[in-house]
């Protein structure tokens, strides 16, 4: 009888033990000190902010290294008018298609399709409705990206994603799809 | 079982009956209007409706421009027409619902479809006007069918299971019972020999087994402590609750988003990043409600991940009722899961970007994961395994070609590997 209550108490001992694992909690850690920093890291919560939070947006009208202006306002207008006057400052040499394809593929292939023809993962899925083919939208380099400055319509604005140079390369990418998509649609008619 | 089953089939015929004596009565009261909705019409109307609307409206919520429902009986029909296909023409025209329109829905330029016909247009009205009908239907089948039958289901399973476990016990019981009985009898008939030693006393009276019983114990216990310790400060499978569902099964696995969509930063900077609301907001600005898989076992279901939702507008101050920001927002805080020690240095970019090695090399089957984890140790032995077997990528780097020769000549290789190249040396990581 002693050995069935012995057995017994520790069964129960496993089970308290197994309970103390707790996956949501972190584990012990030896010496904290050595593991947590004195510096500040990113995104620590410090009372210094409202509602703690670190990661703040810079302050209004601070500009960061490397920054150039960019003259069109959000706007119908300003839309228009970067269709129509605005270039890429990226001469043949520095426009690098793998870059703008290993980009395009990241953040706009999920809905405007790989080939550009707005048949991506997320329309095919019915996430996201309406995806135009490049192939049916008048669209330069420069209004590709204004738009990706500041996302039309259901699109956001991917500028916090993709620096000057890559919203640029990403645009002479998406031009290339289009000379391709308009190229097929041609020799369909043909 | 096949009892409620048969209700709810009886339910659903009901309320297709009900639902079609309801039609004919409608049909009957406006036949103008209805008459010629045939089936085919409104499919033709929904796949326009789908290609070329439903980037910015919806049938029945406001998004970017307003909700169709309804937008024939609004506005004339020779209007809609012209509306459709150059809108801006009408405004610049100063037509007074038109600017009115414009003004309402912050200015944003409806495109043009010249390329849609008269019968085009009536077939995307007919499907606007149509939907909340079908709606409605959709709602009360799912009514008497998805969500009762499926819960009733899982409850009888387990109401079940919770019997048959009850019954265990009780037999369990009555088993032990009788065997204490049996036993006891046994004992009372069984009269150990006086003369020889119970088994401890024997046991403590060999020496070799004693010595070698403490040893092995010993060991055992050494073995458990140093396990022990090797554990400490590891947090391989930390799974915290996070302040909201984010489920990176739906996002990198069924939707099949990149990781660097969200965590952009990886590819530029020392650090993943915890994506910004806005990124959310880039998706979740059209996309309102889940409509895709339940789980409904661990309670996953779709007014769960809906709610879930409603979270990031909560957060980043969104109103969906109006689409504007209320500039009303409040902090998400995230919980981190993957933390080296502060004596490590860890860069993303050079690991995801540089050597262009696969998210999932270190952080597992995320796609996978409805709750994240850590799947990596993070240990230093295991940051080492791996500089030890991953050879680099040499091709395109001429101007350390010689370099990288000098020292495939020295370890006598082909491909060098990351410890080859340095990558064992303290300073790399810590400093």
């Amino acid at each position: 009888m002693k050995g069935v209550k012995f057995s017994r108490y520790l069964l129960l001992g496993f089970l308290f033990l197994t309970g103390c694992q707790n996956k949501k909690k972190p584990n012990y850690q030896l010496f904290p000190d050595m593991y947590e920093p004195i510096g500040y890291e990113a995104y620590q919560e410090s009372a210094a902010f409202r509602d703690s939070i670190s990661a703040l947006e810079p302050p209004p009208g601070s500009i960061h290294r490397g920054w150039n202006p960019y003259p069109y306002p959000n706007t119908n207008e300003g839309y228009q008018e970067a269709k129509l006057n605005l270039v890429s400052p990226l001469d043949s040499l520095e426009i690098d298609l793998a870059q703008g394809r290993e980009l395009y593929g990241i953040y706009c292939a999920v809905c405007h399709g790989e080939q550009g023809d707005g048949q991506g993962i997320l329309m095919q899925r019915e996430k996201f409705l309406g995806i135009p083919s490049y192939a049916d939208r008048e669209i330069t380099a420069g209004s590709t990206y204004h738009v990706i400055y500041y996302g039309i319509n259901a699109m956001g604005s991917h500028a916090g994603q993709l620096n000057e140079n890559e919203r640029w390369q990403v645009s002479a990418y998406v031009t290339e799809l289009k000379k391709e998509l308009d190229h097929q649609a041609n020799s369909n008619a043909e | 079982m096949n009892y409620t089953k048969e209700v709810s089939e009886d339910e659903i015929k009901f309320s297709i009956v009900f639902l079609k004596s309801l039609l004919f009565l409608v049909l009957t009261i406006f036949p103008i209007e209805l008459l010629g909705q045939d089936d085919a019409t409104i499919q033709q109307g929904k796949t326009l409706f789908n290609t070329h609307c439903a980037a910015c409206h919806k049938v029945n919520r406001k998004a970017i421009g307003p909700a169709l429902a309804g937008a024939s009986e609004r506005y004339d029909r020779e209007w809609l027409y012209s509306w459709i296909r150059n809108s801006s023409a009408m405004i610049a025209a100063g037509d007074p619902i038109a600017v009115a329109l414009f003004e309402e829905y912050n200015q944003s330029v409806m495109t043009g479809f010249p390329q849609l016909s008269d019968q085009d247009i009536d077939n995307i009205l007919a499907y606007t006007d149509y939907v909340p009908e079908v709606v409605q239907a959709a709602q009360l089948t799912t009514a008497t069918e998805g969500p009762s039958e499926t819960p009733t289901l899982y409850k009888i399973f387990l109401i079940g299971l919770v019997i048959v476990l009850v019954l265990l016990v009780v037999m369990l019981y009555f088993i032990q019972k009788r065997l204490i009985k049996i036993k006891t009898q046994v004992e009372s008939d069984f009269r150990p020999d006086p003369k020889i030693d119970p088994i401890w006393k024997a046991f403590v009276k060999n020496q070799f087994l004693v010595f070698s019983t403490v040893v092995l114990l010993f060991l055992v216990g050494l073995y458990q402590l140093y396990g022990y310790m090797m554990q400490i400060g590891i947090d391989k499978g930390y799974q915290p609750i996070q302040p909201i569902h984010f489920s990176h099964k739906i996002h990198s696995g069924d939707n099949q988003i990149d990781c660097k969509y969200c965590h952009a930063s990886a590819r530029v900077s020392k650090h993943s990043g915890i994506p910004s609301l806005n990124i959310c907001m880039n998706c979740h600005r059209n996309i309102a409600e889940y409509t895709g898989e339940e789980d409904l076992a661990a309670g996953y279901d779709q007014e769960f991940y809906t709610a879930e939702i409603k979270k990031i507008y909560a957060a980043v101050g969104w109103d969906e009722e109006n689409q504007v920001y209320t500039g009303q927002t409040q902090p998400v805080r995230w919980v981190r899961i993957h933390n080296l020690p502060d004596f490590v240095y860890f860069n993303h970019a050079q690991h995801a970007q540089v050597a262009g090695i696969d998210c999932q090399t270190c952080h597992g089957p995320v796609e996978e994961m409805e709750v994240l984890y850590q799947y990596a140790p993070l240990t230093m032995g295991w940051c080492i395994d791996c500089h030890r077997e991953t050879s680099v990528d040499l091709l395109g780097n001429e101007y350390y070609q010689k370099v990288h020769e000098e020292l495939s000549k020295k370890y006598g290789v082909e491909q060098l590997t990351v410890a080859q190249m340095g990558g064992l040396e303290c300073a790399k990581c810590h400093y």
